[in-house]
Parts: C-alpha cells; sequence; structure tokens
C-alpha cells in the first residue's frame, strides 16, 4: 500500500516549478504511484502566482489538493509560500527558498512586503525547512538550478527511493546540465 | 505504454489515434494546447482560423469532404461559432466532427464562466463530458463514431481542470480511417427553407435515436454503493464527488445530451434522496425534475465557480447528509491572512504596450477596450482602461459612445490587438467608416498572439504547420475599409503616441493608430542597454512607478531598476523629469 502524498508546489512564474513537477511525476510514476497533477497556467509568463497541486496514491480521483490537506507546501518564493500556507495539512512540512519577488503592488508602494514572512510560517507549521536555494545552486555551478535543490529537499521528505529520484533527473533534465543538477538535487536531498 | 498526459494533449492524441486529419481552432485558454500539440502529429493539417467561427466552417467543409475532423476552442469562442454550429446540426456530417467546448468555471483566465452545456442542448447535438485525461483521449474517439453512426456534430465539453490536469493515459496506435467519399448532396448540405424543413424533422429523428443509445451507452452507467445517497455526476464533479461521498451510489454520466431517461428513473428508484452535483447551471437537475422526479442540487451546492471536494462536503454536512469533515483547518489564520499583498499578472519590462497606456491615461481619454495582455493596463497603476467585454467589442462600443454623445465619443479612443483585430474588430471599424462616426482605434500589433502563449494569426507571416505565409498589409486593410487617417507608430516612443492620440482624437473623421513593435517575449532582449539609476539626479519623485514596470521599484527613497528584468525599453527614461534614469547599463553588472 503506497502512503498518499498530497503536495503544492507554488511560486512565481519562470522560476522552474515546472521542471521540478516533471520530475516528480516521473519519479512518483516509478515507485508505482497513480498520480494527478495539476496546473494553473496561461498568465504564468505576466509574473502572476503560479501552483503546481500533486496528488499521489494508489488511486487519484481528485486532481486538487484541499485546504488543510497538503503534506508538503513547496514554495520557490517567500510570500507565495505565506499565501499558500492555509493548505498545509496541521503537521504537515513546509519547504521554503529563501527568496524574495515583490510583487506590483509592493514595486508601486502599494502594499508592503511582509518582513515577519518566516516568523508567521514557522509559528504555524514547526516543521519548516527554509533554504537558500540560490546560494547552495551558485556553489553547484548554476543559480538556475535553485529548482532542483528544492527538489532535492521535497525528495528527502517523500516516500520515494533516492534511485528513483536521480533515474527521474537524468530522463528529465536535459544531458549538457544534468551534472549540475544532479549536484544541486544531492545538495537539497541532504540539506538539514 | 501509459503517459502523464494533461486533457488537451489526450485529446490531441485521441484525434491522433481516431484518424482525423484535419483541425482548426483560434486560440483562447484553456483550450489553446490541443491544436498546438495535435499539429505536431505526423500525417494530418491542422490551423489557426482567425475567429471561432471560421474555425469552424473549416471544420464543417473538411467534414463535408469526408474528413475526420477537429474544431475546438475556449467556451466564449462557441459564441462566436454558434451561427455556423446551430445550422450544421442540421446538415449533418459525411467525415465525423467533435468540436471541442473548453469552458472556465471560476474564470481562471475568462471574462464570463457561462455553462455550454446549453449550446448542446440548443442546438440538438450529442454532448460528451470527460472527467479526466484517460476519458478525454477515449471521448474522441467514441465521438466520432457517433458523429458518423447518426449523422451529427458532437460536442465535448472539458472544464480548465480536465483540460490543464495531468493524469495516466493508456496509449495506442493511430487507426487508419480513409477519406469518406463527397456526394453532393443538395437536400442535406443546402439549408434553404425547403430543404431545412425536411432536416428539422431529421434532426428530432436523430435525437430519438441517439436517447435510445444514451440509455444503453457504456458512458453512461450506475455504480451502487450504499442505497442512502444517490449521486448524479458527470465531468470533473465525478472525481470530487468519489472523494467527498465514497460511500453514495452514483449514476456518472459521459453523455449528457440526450440523458437517458430510463436510466436516470432506475437510479432514482434505487435510492432514498436523489441529488444532482455539477459545476454552474442545473443543466442535468432541471432535467432531471422535468421527469418528475424529486431531486436536490443546486439548493445544497453553488451554481457560481468551480465545485471541489471541499465544498461538496462542506454542503453535505451542512444539510446533515454527512458528518462534517475532521479535518481541522490549520489555525491562527490572522496571522497567515494578514496583509499578504496580491500578486496580480502585470505587462511584462519591456511590453510594448505599456507606452500607449501611460499615455492614454495622461491625456485623460476614455478607451474603450478589448481583450488580450494590453487588458492588464486596466489594473493599477496604470488604469487606462474603461471597458472590456468581448473580442473585437472596442470598436463598436468607442462608435457608440460617440453616437450617444460626440462630445465624450471625441474623448474616446477604441484600443484593439492585432490577433484581436484580425478576429473581430475589422467589421467593426467597417460599421464606424459606414455610418460616418469619427472614432480613433489603436491596433497594437505585437506581431503575435501573447495573452494565450504567442500563436501566430494571418499577420504574423506563418502558420501553425510551420510554413511561411502572407502576412496581412494592416495599413492596407483599414485603409480599403475606407480610413483615410492612418499612421504607424513606434509604442516605446512617448511623444510621437502621445502626439498621434492628440491630433487623431481632434480630427472630425475615424482614424487608425497603428503601434507596431513585437512582443518583448518573442525575441528576448540582451539588455545590454538597462537602464541605470543616477542616483545623484533622482529625487524619489516616483513618476517611473506610474508605468506599473515589474523592473522598476523604491529602494529606500530612491528609484531602483532590477537589471535582470529589465529589457532596456527606455519608456522610464522618457518618463523622468530629473534625467535620473539612463540607458548604458548592462545586466549583472
Ligand atoms: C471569442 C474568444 N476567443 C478567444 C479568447 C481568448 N483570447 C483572449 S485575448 C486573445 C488574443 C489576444 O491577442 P492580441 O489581440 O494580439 O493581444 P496580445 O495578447 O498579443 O496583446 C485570445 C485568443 C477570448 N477571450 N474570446
Amino acid at each position: 500500500m503506497l502512503k498518499p502524498v498530497d503536495l503544492l508546489m507554488v511560486g512565481v512564474g519562470g522560476q522552474g516549478t515546472i521542471l521540478a513537477s516533471r520530475v516528480l511525476a516521473m519519479a512518483a510514476q516509478e515507485a508505482g504511484y497513480d498520480i494527478k497533477v495539476s496546473e494553473i497556467h496561461g498568465m504564468a509568463q505576466r509574473g502572476g502566482s503560479v501552483v503546481t497541486q500533486v496528488r499521489m496514491g494508489e488511486k487519484v480521483y481528485s486532481p486538487l489538493v484541499t485546504e488543510s490537506g497538503a503534506d508538503v507546501v513547496l514554495a520557490f518564493e517567500k510570500l507565495e509560500g505565506l499565501r499558500f500556507l492555509p493548505f498545509l495539512k496541521p503537521g504537515g512540512i513546509m519547504i521554503v527558498n529563501n527568496h524574495e519577488i515583490p510583487p506590483v503592488p509592493v514595486l508601486i508602494g502599494a502594499a508592503e512586503y511582509p518582513p515577519d514572512i518566516l516568523e508567521r510560517v514557522r509559528t504555524i507549521s514547526p516543521n519548516t525547512f527554509v533554504v537558500d536555494a540560490f546560494d547552495i545552486a551558485l556553489k553547484c555551478g548554476n543559480p538556475k538550478a535553485a529548482n532542483i535543490v528544492l527538489l532535492g529537499v521535497l525528495a528527502r521528505n517523500l516516500p520515494i527511493e533516492r534511485e528513483i529520484w536521480e533515474k527521474a533527473l537524468s530522463a528529465r533534465v536535459p544531458p549538457k546540465f544534468l551534472e549540475v543538477n544532479r549536484s544541486a538535487f544531492a545538495a537539497g536531498y541532504e540539506y538539514k | 505504454m501509459k503517459e502523464l498526459l494533461s486533457g488537451n494533449a489526450a485529446i490531441a492524441r485521441g484525434a491522433f489515434e481516431s484518424g482525423v486529419t484535419v483541425a482548426a481552432a483560434y486560440p483562447g485558454t484553456p483550450s489553446t494546447e490541443i491544436l498546438e500539440l495535435f499539429s505536431s502529429y505526423p500525417g494530418i493539417y491542422a490551423e489557426w482560423a482567425p475567429n471561432e467561427k471560421v474555425a469552424m466552417e473549416v471544420g464543417i467543409g473538411a467534414s463535408i469532404a469526408g474528413a475526420r475532423t477537429l474544431v475546438a476552442m475556449k467556451h466564449v469562442g462557441v459564441n462566436v461559432a454558434a451561427d455556423p454550429l446551430l445550422t450544421f446540426a442540421y446538415t449533418g456530417v459525411n467525415g465525423g466532427v467533435v468540436l471541442v467546448s473548453a469552458d472556465d468555471p471560476g474564470m481562471h483566465s475568462s471574462q464570463n464562466e457561462q455553462d455550454n452545456r446549453y449550446y448542446a442542448k440548443f442546438a440538438k447535438i450529442p454532448l460528451l463530458e470527460p472527467g479526466d485525461s484517460q476519458e478525454a483521449k477515449d471521448m474522441i474517439g467514441i465521438a466520432l463514431d457517433i458523429s458518423e453512426q447518426f449523422d451529427t456534430p458532437v460536442m465535448l465539453r472539458t472544464t480548465t481542470r480536465v483540460s490543464h490536469s495531468q493524469g495516466f493515459v493508456e496509449i495506442g496506435g493511430p487507426k487508419s480511417i480513409a477519406i469518406r467519399p463527397y456526394v453532393k448532396d443538395a437536400k442535406k448540405y443546402l439549408m434553404v427553407p425547403a430543404f431545412a424543413r425536411m432536416r428539422r424533422a431529421l434532426l428530432e429523428e436523430r435525437l430519438a435515436k441517439l436517447k435510445e443509445y444514451s440509455e444503453k451507452s457504456p458512458l453512461n452507467a450506475i455504480e451502487w454503493r450504499g442505497r442512502a445517497i444517490g449521486i448524479i455526476t458527470s465531468g470533473i464533479s465525478y472525481q470530487y464527488v468519489r472523494e467527498s461521498l465514497p460511500g453514495a451510489s452514483v449514476l456518472k454520466l459521459g453523455l449528457t445530451n440526450p440523458l437517458p431517461e430510463k436510466l436516470i428513473r432506475q437510479f432514482a428508484g434505487g435510492v432514498q434522496k436523489l441529488i444532482v452535483v455539477e459545476e454552474l447551471e442545473p443543466f442535468v437537475e432541471d432535467q432531471v425534475r422535468s421527469l418528475g422526479i424529486t431531486v436536490s442540487g443546486k439548493d445544497l451546492l453553488p451554481d457560481t465557480g468551480e465545485l471541489n471536494v471541499q465544498v461538496i462536503a462542506g454542503k453535505f454536512a451542512e444539510a446533515g447528509l454527512l458528518s462534517p469533515s475532521e479535518k481541522a483547518p490549520v489555525k491562527a489564520d490572522g496571522l497567515v491572512t494578514a496583509a499578504i499583498p496580491g500578486r496580480p499578472p502585470v505587462l511584462c519590462p519591456g511590453c510594448p504596450h505599456r507606452g500607449l497606456f501611460f499615455a492614454l491615461r495622461k491625456l485623460k481619454l476614455i478607451a474603450t477596450g478589448d481583450i488580450g495582455c494590453y487588458t492588464l493596463s486596466g489594473l493599477p497603476p496604470l488604469e487606462a482602461m474603461d471597458s472590456c467585454i468581448c473580442m473585437g467589442a472596442s470598436i463598436g462600443t468607442a462608435h457608440g459612445f460617440g453616437k450617444a454623445d460626440p462630445e465624450l465619443g471625441g474623448r474616446t479612443v477604441a484600443v484593439i490587438g492585432d490577433s484581436t483585430f484580425l478576429h473581430s474588430g475589422i467589421t467593426g471599424l467597417l460599421n464606424m467608416v459606414y455610418n460616418k462616426g469619427a472614432g480613433t482605434v489603436v491596433i497594437l500589433d505585437n506581431s503575435t498572439t501573447a495573452m494565450t502563449g504567442h500563436q501566430h494569426h494571418p499577420g504574423t507571416g506563418s502558420t501553425l504547420m510551420g510554413e511561411q505565409a502572407q502576412a496581412v498589409d494592416f495599413e492596407a486593410l483599414v485603409r480599403a475599409l475606407g480610413v483615410k487617417r492612418v499612421r504607424v507608430i513606434d509604442p516605446l516612443d512617448l511623444g510621437e503616441i502621445t502626439k498621434a492620440l492628440q491630433e487623431e482624437v481632434a480630427a472630425r473623421e475615424p482614424s487608425v493608430i497603428i503601434c507596431r513593435r513585437p512582443c518583448i517575449l518573442l525575441k528576448r532582449a540582451t539588455a545590454d542597454d538597462v537602464i541605470l539609476v543616477q542616483t545623484e539626479k533622482c529625487r524619489g519623485c516616483k513618476a517611473c512607478l506610474r508605468l506599473g514596470c515589474p523592473a522598476i521599484s523604491m529602494k529606500g527613497k530612491l528609484a531602483h531598476v532590477d537589471p535582470d528584468a529589465c529589457t532596456g525599453c527606455g519608456l522610464c527614461v522618457q518618463v523622468c523629469r530629473d534625467g535620473a534614469l539612463v540607458k548604458g547599463g548592462s545586466a549583472n553588472a
């Protein structure tokens, strides 16, 4: 019996959530899961929030994660992490990229970027990983691999073997970028 | 072999496997990927038509000529295609035809959430509603078989959650289906009153036969579980029902027009309480009730927006039909929701649309709008668009302003994108010229259909099949409609835009301003020319912020330009009164 897992990947258009969700979907398939992946896109390139919902289990019906239903919320951006926090299950795991992308209301001075996001997230979810994914990816050779660092942290927290993840990564990442992405994944996987 | 496919990818795959050789569409979320993906299969032909009516007509022609045909559009596209569709229902087909209507409950990317199932009933054609990717693929094949067996176009209706969710799909090989011979048959295809009356009678006969089919089709099936509650459902709602009410008996309807009356009666007779769970309108529910069956539905569940597991479980619990869900909501809600700024979509840095709207606002002009990326200019801080109804509406609306009140009309500008102008703006402009309007029309020619993800159109010089094509000459086109005042400007030049707007609005005859510059996403700027802030000159007046450019913000009291986001378009340089913004930086400098 496979343990069902619901998760959200949230961020801002262009942050590489799509590649991360493809690798995840492949790993889940390889591990024998039924899976549904739901994306609302279209406006993604225009700087709006993007959400990918992933549900895995023996048999998945609804493609949507319910509020208070996510085992994991993986936030590629802090504010988006806060926004989707109500989807986290009590006791669920929150993974937050320590990265700010101010939205236009903040840029034009109509709103403030909340200064206390990490405290708020930690208060509500004790199981929070704050990851400096860009710095880690930079050390691995390319800051663009930050999405794979985050995927590595996620992978560590899901019931799928590491070898399966690595296989999926090789299949989904162009060979040219594989080395960097492998070390980014490993750095994420071993992140404490 | 199983592959993880979105509903749209599954539809494209299904069309390929079922021998579709001709497909036509106009882009529109959530339908767009269907044709994009279908066009990559071998041995087929696919095209972007300038609008949905033309796409439908191309489909009709391909079908009469004998090919299996796919036509796809978003829900509001069916409004545009409704005229040919409703009479195509009379003529019927030769090669099978499936019309995909991709509805958008919740309006993720649409101006309304109309329930297009009524179109199938209105046109008296069969309606299929897949609930996941596998069904989407399978139902395309079934739709084409039904189409040919019953001599009718078939509508397949998806919703955003079906079109854009991925699930596993069993991949098969393509069926090779011979093109059927074309036989001239005026009584079937020439819909003059005498022949149309004959076809009208056949339409009812066909519907009666389809009803029999609907009773026996495996698409409509009862799943007996507990008998206390019986749910009738279709499409994505089935998935939500299976999770929120796992113990309930379900009549799952895949073919929802015409409905299987006997099957519904049998199901109703076998359960204590009958409830229809469907998104948007009570399409099935009203019909069940009209059979004299006691049924619940919209008295429990919302008739706007999307359903989901939570909504269904919550409403059933409220009605005492379910024990309240045990899931505790995350506490400290106040802490989460306090002051979370929204993240609305915005015009990109370097977007060629931005300057026009800045100028319109500055000149306090009324802008009747249209649909495309440029509609984002209606939101803060630009707030430069007054109306947006449907594609093509801007020009007729502006003309109406002028006829109701010439003074208002004299301050009104119609703003329309290039794809939208070719979709349904041409006739509006023709009308303005013919009926002696004096409006000003701005065509935003960014060489693409940007909003839906950069599809080609008759103005771009390329086709969906990747071939070069004749690109329409916008200047010659509008002149041919009778517009004498036509000018082309660079929308990154604020001075030129302002001058053009002032002169053309003052002119007492129709005029067209074409703003020409490709979408910034088509050709990523090298950004050697990113804008630098000369901090000693910046007084922190925030004039540059009014452009709503995501690359510009305030750092402390001074303007700041993000070198990684800036494309060097230079609009902010023109807006700055203190000469504090200059070209000449470089990314990551
Ligand atoms: C009848 C109809 N069909 C399709 C759509 C989806 N849609 C909205 S805007 C648009 C085209 C936008 O292209 P364009 O006018 O060139 O403006 P751009 O986005 O490039 O600025 C489309 C296809 C719609 N809203 N209504």
